[in-house]
């Protein structure tokens, strides 16, 4: 199933999506696949994958930890396509990394990779849209979603832009700043929501952690909720990690499920 | 405004920001075209250059290492600005931009802790919030510069990630300026970065050719026939560059940090050349050349100089090298120390370890006799700062 169909299915059932991420190969590349089926257990719609980067800028201390750890267990991206391509879900699998990582191995290659092993769409945190042009032309000829980010200090002009480039879903960011959870999800969320006027499912990111946060998220007008550091947090945690990622995502998927979107 | 170059050099540069920056990168480019030639802000700059900095640094003949050298070697005198390198020359142009645009905070980070000195320096003269980020490797190598910096009032954050070097420092500035962006200017410290950043620091830096320009043909006549500058992220070496772009026949060295060798490990670089060895690569917001391993995670940097050790360059370098107008080359740690004593010695002037690398190339470069027979060099900071670092290694030398 791919990100649009995904997003169909749920809007025929008036749901919101969850979006659950993880850094793929933390703490170690044989872990990843349990903790993707456990988040779509408790109820993941869709999941995104990191790649880790060496210097990952747009996240936070979490995700950069997460990162590093990934990096040290031998994570690179021959092994995320093979981890990518061992998980057996029935949910869309999104790919979230830096440009370099892609740029490296060849844009056309990188994507056409991605699509072997099952990938429906990239996230590229440092590739804004105008420079994104040789990217996207891949990522059609593929049929890959590329989902672009929009955050508060967007201006109109540049959500329409935006707009005309993404596919998939748009990835609101809540806040200003890097990712890792808060416990305020601010007011801007709101506003940013009725700026961004489009048919494109938006979801919202940076710093959901609970099932009351995504709630108010989808009250607002969301047609999803992106949860990455909450996650990553109880991996680093290192206990029970897969019945804590499963409890975890059904009570925001519970949350999400509260509202009618 | 519409554009559609984004600060292109052939195909480096570019903006590869996060999109929470876009706006801020717009907003500082749109500011900077409005304010560089309005004559207040020319009359500010000029002033702080001038009777803050110090300007403009005398172009120096240095008489012994000429005879040594059997070439005419001249100084430009960088060390002699206040603080004690070319730094300052970029931070009073952007500070002085950012309270036009009407920024309350700086924030940069810096490697050797020359640029958070400089920051330091204007934030505290304009009255501005500054925020330093520095490897916490850094700290420890240049803990006078530190002890700079929190006298003027900057609060000096360690960072303990990743190499814990420079490239780390930038990492989380950016992720400052991402959360506090409204309020708050990122002062980066040389020409890299996101555009329009390469372009501004350049071209504040670019007051160090101009000035030799005037000097040389005062002093000889005619343009050198090369100039050599040391190359971290590169901007002592545009400033002095750049103005002689034009000029075809003076030749441009461009000399990086060779560490103990060209070679890799697999997760570091033992240099830091990335004109030399480096791939092209995204680092930074910036398309250029870049140390990096085989999937694009990007190695950790290693020199003698906490300054050139870096493993990105400045996107202009990295084009000005693609269409073979300057010449990069490089120097290890050893004929940078090297080089360090012999200024100390024969001139009386104690050079910056960075300034070292472009002294040292002048003996690297005798023999093929390619620099000609008139060269200046940038001597883009002095050596106070490292002395920590000298003594350590003289020790370990006479062990
Ligand atoms: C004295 C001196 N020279 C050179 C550099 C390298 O920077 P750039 O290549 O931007 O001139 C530094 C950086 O800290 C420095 O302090």
């Amino acid at each position: 199933m791919n990100i649009p169909e995904k997003f169909e299915e749920l809007r025929s059932r008036g749901e919101g999506a969850l979006i659950a991420y993880l850094c793929a190969g933390d703490p170690t590349p044989g872990a990843t696949a349990g903790f993707v089926q456990a988040l779509v257990r408790g109820g993941a719609d869709i999941v995104e994958l990191g790649l880790p980067f060496s210097d990952p800028v747009a996240d936070g201390p979490t995700i950069e930890a997460a990162s590093g750890r990934a990096l040290s267990a031998g994570m690179n991206p021959d092994v995320y396509l093979e981890i990518v391509a061992s998980i057996n879900v029935d949910v869309p699998l999104v790919c979230m990394t830096y440009y370099n990582l892609i740029f490296k191995r060849g844009i056309e290659k990188f994507v056409h990779d991605c699509v072997q092993s099952g990938i429906s769409g990239i996230i590229v945190p440092d590739l804004p849209v105008e420079e994104s042009e040789e990217l996207s032309t891949s990522c059609r000829k593929y049929g890959v979603d590329l989902i672009f980010l929009i955050a508060p200090t967007t201006t109109e002009e540049r959500i329409e832009r935006i707009l005309r480039h993404g596919s998939g879903f748009v990835y609101l960011v809540s806040r200003l700043g890097v990712t890792g959870t808060r416990s305020d999800v601010s007011q801007s969320t709101t506003e940013l929501l009725s700026r961004v006027k489009t048919k494109i499912p938006k979801a919202v990111g940076f710093g959901i952690s609970n099932g009351n946060q995504a709630a108010e998220i989808i009250e607002g007008g969301a047609d999803g909720v992106i949860v990455g550091s909450a996650f990553v947090d109880i991996i680093a945690s290192g206990k029970d990690v897969t019945a804590k990622l499963e409890t975890l995502a059904r009570e925001l998927k519970d949350g999400v499920l509260s509202v009618i979107a | 405004m519409s554009r559609t170059t984004y600060g292109k050099y052939g195909k480096y540069g570019g903006q590869f920001s996060p999109e929470v920056l876009m706006p801020a990168l717009a907003e500082l480019e749109e500011g900077y075209e409005k304010y560089k030639d309005e004559p207040e802000f020319l009359k500010e700059l000029n002033y702080y250059l001038k009777d803050f900095a110090g300007r403009e640094t005398p172009l120096y003949f240095a008489k012994r290492l000429s005879k040594k050298y059997g070439t005419r070697i001249y100084l430009k005198r960088e060390d002699l600005v206040h603080g004690g390198a070319h730094k300052l020359n970029n931070t009073i142009g952007q500070a002085i931009l950012a309270k036009y645009m009407g920024k309350t905070r700086l924030v940069a980070e810096t490697g050797a802790g020359q640029h958070g000195t400089a920051t330091a320096m204007v934030g505290a003269n304009l009255g501005l919030e500054t925020v330093v980020y520095m490897g916490a490797k850094d700290v420890e190598r240049q803990r006078m510069n530190v002890y700079r910096m929190e006298l003027m009032g900057t609060v000096v954050n360690p960072v303990e990630s990743g190499s814990k070097t420079l490239k780390d420092a930038i990492n989380e500035a950016m992720r400052d300026w991402v959360t506090n962006v409204v309020n708050t200017h990122y002062l980066i410290g040389s020409v890299v970065g996101p555009h329009p950043y390469p372009m501004i620091v350049r071209d504040f830096q670019s007051v160090i050719g101009r000035e030799v320009k005037e000097q040389i043909m005062e002093k000889e006549g005619r343009y050198p026939d090369s100039i050599v500058a040391c190359t971290g992220g590169g901007s002592n070496a545009m400033g002095i560059f750049y103005p002689f772009v034009e000029e075809k026949d003076v030749k441009l060295f461009a000399v990086e940090a060779g560490g103990s060798g060209l070679k890799t490990t697999e997760k570091a670089a033992l240099h830091s050349a990335s004109l030399c060895t480096g791939e092209e690569g995204i680092l930074h917001g910036a398309h250029t050349r870049v140390l990096q391993d085989k999937y694009g995670q990007i190695l950790e940097s290693s020199s003698i100089s906490a300054g050139l050790d870096y493993a990105g360059v400045g996107p202009e370098l990295a084009y000005l090298a693609e269409i073979c107008r300057l010449t990069p080359c490089n120097v290890s740690d050893d004929e940078a120390l090297a080089a360090f004593h012999e200024l100390c010695r024969m001139e009386g002037i104690i050079p910056a370890l960075e300034s070292s690398h472009a002294l040292a190339y002048i003996k690297k470069a005798a023999e093929s006799g390619e620099l000609g027979e008139l060269v200046v060099i940038n001597l883009s900071g002095r050596g106070d700062k490292d002395l920590e670092t000298v003594i350590k290694l003289n020790k370990e030398v006479h062990r």
